[in-house]
């Protein structure tokens, strides 16, 4: 009696210490083996050869090309992508339309189709043989197999990025504040810029992240519809491929570090950006006390 | 400003929510929408806004037909059931933010000592600075009433102010409204599914049901003289005795009411807790007590009368009751309305 007895838990399902050491040690294993070991072997082969190659790889013309095409390619997708996404969650959570339902399944269709899939789908539409092929042709507009084709390809792989992060929550936020906004007789763009995107703006930069982590690292789509020129409609991915199948295997992994240090700062900046309460987890400041809300 | 709403009619998708409503709200008046929830009472409310489109009809501020006038310019004062705070801003930054917006350029000093005098007038003075996360609900809803009547409106339109508000603090800030609306003399429309805060608070108590009024009067007239037993019902705990009205007479369970001028046929009778009387000798209606529940007022006792009728009436709180004993109710006043 009077033993305080502090950290202990009552006993749950699969809580046995054996049990608990196994599963522990066995994601360690597979997260170590899958995700730890491929990252360190870039690291590892990228300067295999020494700090020279690397350094010569990463200015090569061919691969400083290919670093500014998907800098490029990123900077008009993103946007586009993200006025998209924006325009996208504003219709489906503040509108009432016919087909708002399908609209939600239709944008998250790029996430479930194979991303080779839409490169090909890209060349039935696009190519000689395609629907507008011909007729783009006629008048000189080049789509495959160039710039457009690859800014095409990359937007339609990232197009739910942002919309996924807002659509969540503005339906959560419901059309209040825009109704107390117009009611005090703010304009829509005023509504917009005072009020609806202060409050959604950290998802907003959570999804611009993921969808640039995304438009730099595409590879399936793009690789369909770029015809792979290298120094022309090659990108840092593609690139990486090139260098691979020339057996300049350093060269290869000296591209890829690029990528995987993108990848890194789009970790850093997520998980930054989750602190500031975007993606899933949930915002108790945004969102009026729910226990309130029920009567 | 008067406003007047001629034959409103709303429909969403396919559900009528307002029904042929016709209304006129006197300058300076305080007025209730009461009803179940359904009722329309909300759809008029926001339409009167501007937040919602009526399908048919006309709402008129004054003699000017409001009708079509999107809410951004309709001059209307809305204070949200969940506030509708901006979160991101300030109380302060809350309540200025219709005059920043507005189309009548202000200084930002007349803004700022606006400000001012609205957290006085809601008496939050000095949480100007708190965000919106940083207060209570009751401190909320009143921020939200200042940021409404920061752009002076010519009418003030609240929905459901205290719903989600606890007992305590929503019998305050009725009070509080009341006084403000004295002082202010606004327009005032306020929507409530709780009888008692329409009886409480508005001048005028407007009932509906269905998308339609069934009846408007003050708190007196609606509750001496509701006009259907779905008015009678809803404003207040009534007992219900299936009558039959012979000769001007309403016969209950033994019982006789005058209902001098009624039509014979199948009725029913309606009395509050407070107009039944209880007691050990007869005459009166038999019955037995099978509960009772005692309040900080008084002691609700329900019984079974002989022919299986639940009834529930009052008794003063030193009066020896409990479940088991047998006496008999009589009826102080009734209502009686024909069935169908």
């Amino acid at each position: 009696m009077g033993v305080t007895r502090t950290g202990r838990k009552p006993p749950r399902v699969g809580d046995q210490p054996l049990f608990r050491r196994m599963l522990i040690g066995i994601v360690l294993v597979i997260v170590a083996l899958l995700i730890v070991a491929p990252l360190v072997v870039i690291g590892v082969e990228a300067f295999s050869k020494g700090w020279a190659v690397y350094r010569d790889t990463i200015i090569h013309p061919d691969t400083l090309h290919a670093i500014g095409l998907t800098v490029f390619a990123a900077i008009v997708a993103v946007p586009v992508n993200t006025a998209f996404g924006i325009a996208a969650a504003w219709s489906i959570t503040k509108f009432d339309f016919w087909g708002r339902r399908f609209l939600l399944v239709v944008i998250e269709i790029p996430f479930s189709v194979s991303p080779i899939v839409a490169g090909v789908a890209y060349l039935f539409v696009y190519g000689l043989q395609g629907v507008f092929g011909p007729t783009l042709d006629e008048y000189g507009v080049k789509i495959l197999f160039a710039i457009p084709g690859i800014i095409l390809a990359s937007m339609f792989v990232t197009a739910p990025f942002v919309a996924r992060e807002l659509i969540p929550l503005m339906q959560a936020q419901g059309r209040d504040l825009e109704e107390a906004a117009t009611s005090l007789g703010a304009s829509g763009w005023r509504t917009f810029f005072s009020v609806t995107l202060p409050n959604i703006k950290w998802a907003l930069l959570y999804g611009v992240v993921l969808c640039n982590a995304r438009v730099m690292g595409e590879f399936g789509a793009v690789s369909v519809v770029s015809g792979n020129i290298r120094g022309q409609t090659n990108t840092l991915p593609l690139h990486i491929e090139l260098l691979y199948h020339d057996y300049q295997a350093a060269g290869a992994f000296a591209a890829a570090s690029i990528l995987a240090l993108i990848a890194v700062f789009t970790i850093i900046a997520k998980v930054a950006l989750e602190r500031q309460g975007a993606g899933r987890v949930r915002r108790p400041a945004l969102v009026a006390n729910p226990a309130e809300k029920t009567q | 400003m008067k406003i007047r709403l001629e034959n409103v009619v709303k429909t969403f998708e396919t559900f009528r929510a307002v029904r042929d409503v016709s209304l006129t709200i006197e300058s300076g008046e305080l007025v209730a929408l009461l009803g179940p929830s359904g009722s329309g009472k909300t759809t008029i409310l926001r339409m009167v806004a501007g937040l919602e489109y009526a399908d048919g009809g006309h709402i008129y501020f004054g003699d000017q037909d409001a009708t079509d006038i999107p809410v951004r310019d309709r001059g209307v004062g809305f204070v949200f059931q969940h506030y509708a705070l901006f979160p991101h801003m300030t109380v302060a930054e809350n309540i200025a933010f219709g005059m920043k917006v507005s189309k009548v350029k202000r200084e930002k000093a007349a803004i700022d000592a606006r400000v001012v005098e609205l957290l006085r007038l809601v008496r939050l003075e000095g949480l100007g600075d708190r965000f919106p996360a940083q207060i209570s609900g009751g401190q909320r809803q009143r921020v939200a009433l200042a940021r409404a009547l920061s752009v002076d409106p010519k009418v003030l339109l609240l929905d459901e102010p205290f719903g989600a508000l606890d007992a305590n603090v929503r019998h305050d800030l009725r009070r509080w409204l009341r006084e403000i609306h004295r002082e202010l003399g606004i327009t005032t429309i306020f929507v409530t599914h709780d009888q008692e805060e329409a009886l409480d608070l508005a001048d005028r108590v407007v009932i509906l049901k269905d998308g339609h009024i069934i009846q408007q009067g003050t708190a007196e007239e609606v509750c001496r003289n509701p006009q259907s037993a779905f008015v009678m019902k809803f404003l207040g705990d009534a007992n219900v005795l299936a009558a039959e009205v012979r000769d001007g007479k309403a016969y209950a369970s033994g019982a006789a009411i005058d209902v001098s001028g009624m039509a014979d046929g199948k009725a029913e009778l309606y009395a509050r807790p407070a107009d039944l009387d209880w007691s050990a000798q007869g005459p009166g209606i038999p019955a037995s007590i099978t509960r009772v529940l005692d309040r900080p007022d008084g002691r609700r006792v329900l019984a079974t009368t002989e022919t299986g009728d639940q009834l529930e009436f009052d008794v003063e709180p030193e009066r020896a009751v409990k479940a088991g004993e047998g006496g008999f109710v009589t009826l102080r006043r009734a209502k009686v309305f024909a069935l169908g």
